[in-house]
């Protein structure tokens, strides 16, 4: 059928960060699909320079409030690699386990208080904790372990405390790491409810599925977020000493955020790309709860990124459980810091809750910050949203006006966008 | 940090109706009596924006230590403007309204703000308490003391006394100087006090021979927007 439309959301809502959708179809053709990104530039990058080494993840951390156990992370690798520091085991698996307590975290976040609102059919968590006081209670008991795990390791979630160039600098103590087991064990219980709140929800299908890229660590023996590789499905050989040759960042101009592309064009990050691509590493629960919310691999589907997060959610308890229980096996004890050997280039990549986060920093003689690059999820991901808006909207054209919005918003939500965090990239490359 | 208040947010909205929040909500209106705001200002249009909040709200408090000192975004200020653009989005940068910015300001530099809320991030505990003085119509009491006090409270040993250089003596404490017992130092995230010269530390300062114009000498991490003004 032949039909104009034309669909503006202003400030769309319960994503992080400002942007506007922009729709225009005439006489049936798609003439422009856009997201605009309108949040204010921050320039982190270049409020890092000169700084001193040892307070690079201090600031970068303050680049979200939500992944700020990630930014710190990527922060602390880019200068450990750049001075060629080498933390003990200890402090990396405290670090881990603050990982998991992120993760979890971020992602009930996103379901309890900006996806369910969809599917129950209100506008915010708000009426749901009158209307469905038990489902909100769930989502807040999940969030406010997440914190404690985070607040066991580094003091609190945001922005993280004890973590510094060369390890952590504070032990928690052996009777919180138990007591946050036994919590973690039962958590299991709360995320299995989740997950069978999510099977009777109503789900939406994208239509005309194509396959895609998918970007992200991954690890041997692990369910990588902290350590591993930076992997792609499409077999884009990707390291981490050569990432900035594969994934190129470039500039629209409706949006302050970069977008990038690897060399076979769009790609996708975040979680539903980590469990394509790290199947096998999933854990009992993890792989259990994969199958459960109907994610037979390859899934392309990017509605599907609401239950891989939930899949994480999972994983993120069972290797939280495992960490601690590593952690008390060992035997905690009091480490200092490890001591910068030399000054150069470095590159830090973890798995943020929204996907891949690379940090790169040039540090020099003095340990003073010369350059940085950040390559955020959100901005890896704006090109992957907006081709999928392009596909989705001639396919429900016929559909109402409001139905088609609803679709295109929820589309959005589902990659968990963290807008704030994308709009400070820099184009300085080390060549 | 607000959602962070797990256990409380049932009873918040009990007591107030939560009218404008786009990040968590579809819902916005523009009638309200307390306006909450978060971030330091960069743009005209964010100015223009900050002013209409004022006209409308009977009580603007700052939320966080961007919105009440400008915080970490003021060491862009460092830079001239055109350079920034043009060195993160390339060549003409500058001529692009999506590229646009100013220097970074508090939102005080604009407004009159009722109450500040500071820290990066804010302690749940203090907006807690703000808001409940809030709602029963009383002063909420911001903390003028330095971070020192509450570190000494807290049972922590000196940083000092293991050779690092720390903003306690200087800072406005509130946060239960949860950064040194967590294995760090201060940062001076909530700012200084509000006269350092008198209202500084001195125990601290003088049994390790600083004063406390020597110490805001490295206090430039947090509150450089606000450090001008005050010296």
């Amino acid at each position: 059928m032949k039909k104009d439309l034309h669909i503006k959301i202003d400030e769309i809502t319960r994503v992080e960060g400002h942007g506007n959708v922009v729709i225009d179809v005439r006489n049936g053709r798609v003439k422009e699909i856009k997201l605009e990104i309108i949040e204010s530039p921050r320039f982190f990058e270049v409020m890092l320079r000169g700084r001193r080494y040892d307070e690079a993840q201090h600031i970068m951390s303050r680049i979200c409030g939500i992944c700020a156990v990630s930014h710190t992370s990527a922060s602390l690798k880019a200068v450990e690699d750049a001075m060629g520091i080498r933390i003990s085991r200890q402090s990396t698996l405290l670090r881990k386990l603050a990982f998991c307590g992120e993760t979890l975290q971020s992602h009930i976040l996103h379901l309890f208080f900006l996806v369910f609102p969809d599917f129950l059919g209100e506008g915010s968590i708000v009426p749901i904790l009158k209307t469905h006081p038990e489902i909100a209670k769930k989502g807040l008991e999940l969030k406010r372990l997440s914190n404690e795990v985070c607040a066991a390791v580094a003091g609190r979630h945001i922005h993280p405390i004890s973590f510094f160039p060369g390890g952590v600098a504070y032990l928690p103590k052996v009777e919180e790491l138990k007591r946050l087991r036994g919590l973690l064990k039962a958590s299991f219980d709360d995320l299995e409810y989740t997950l069978e709140l999510m099977e009777r929800m109503p789900r939406r299908e994208f239509p005309n599925l194509k396959a895609r890229e998918f970007v992200s660590l991954k690890g041997k023996g692990e369910y990588a977020v902290y350590g591993g590789e930076p992997y792609s499905s499409k077999g884009s050989a990707l390291k981490t000493a050569n990432y900035s040759k594969k994934i190129k960042e470039y500039i629209v101009p409706h949006s302050a955020a970069k977008h990038a592309r690897t060399s076979k064009g769009t790609y996708m990050v975040g979680a539903l790309a980590r469990v394509n691509n790290n199947w096998r590493q999933l854990g009992a629960r993890g792989r259990k709860a994969a199958i459960e919310a109907g994610i037979r691999v390859p899934a392309y589907d990017p509605y599907l990124n609401n239950s891989a997060q939930l899949v994480e959610c999972f994983q993120a308890v069972e290797d939280a459980i495992s960490l601690i229980d590593e952690l008390l096996d060992r035997g905690l004890r009091q480490e200092p810091l490890a001591k910068p050997k030399k000054y150069g280039r470095g590159v830090g990549i973890v798995e943020a809750p929204r996907g891949t986060l690379y940090h790169e920093y040039a540090i020099d003689r003095d340990g003073l910050v010369q350059s940085a690059v950040c390559i955020i999820p959100t901005a890896q991901n704006l090109r992957s949203i907006e081709d999928d808006m392009r596909s989705l909207v001639p396919a429900i054209i016929d559909r109402p006006r409001e139905e088609i919005r609803g679709a295109i918003e929820s589309l959005v939500r589902a990659y968990d966008p963290c807008i704030s965090c994308s709009t400070h990239m820099m184009d300085v490359r080390f060549e | 940090m607000v959602l962070s208040c797990e256990n409380e947010l049932p009873e918040i909205l009990r007591q107030v109706d939560i009218v404008n929040f786009r990040e968590a909500m579809t819902e916005r209106h523009e009638d309200y009596e307390i306006a909450f705001v978060e971030g330091s200002i960069s743009r005209k249009e964010e100015a223009h924006k900050l002013r209409k909040i004022r006209k409308k709200a009977r009580v603007v408090v700052a939320l966080g230590a961007c919105s009440s000192t400008g915080g970490l975004n003021c060491l862009k200020n460092r830079f001239p403007m055109r350079y920034l653009q043009e060195e993160v989005y390339g060549r003409g940068a500058h001529k692009k309204k999506a590229f646009d910015t100013d220097t970074v300001r508090p939102i005080d530099a604009f407004i009159h703000v009722d109450y500040y809320i500071h820290g990066c991030p804010i302690p749940k505990k203090e907006f807690l308490s703000v808001l409940t003085a809030l709602l029963m119509g009383s002063v909420p009491k911001i903390t003028n003391h330095p971070v020192c006090v509450d570190c000494k409270l807290a049972g922590n040993i000196c940083v000092f006394e293991k050779g690092k250089t720390c903003l306690g003596p200087v800072t406005r404490a509130g946060c239960d100087a949860i950064c040194v017992t967590y294995g760090g130092v201060c940062w001076g995230c909530r700012g200084l006090v509000d006269d350092p010269n008198i209202g500084a530390h001195t125990e601290t300062l003088k049994r390790y021979g600083l004063t406390a114009d020597s110490v805001m000498d490295s206090f430039n991490l947090y509150d450089r927007c606000a450090i001008k003004r005050k010296r």
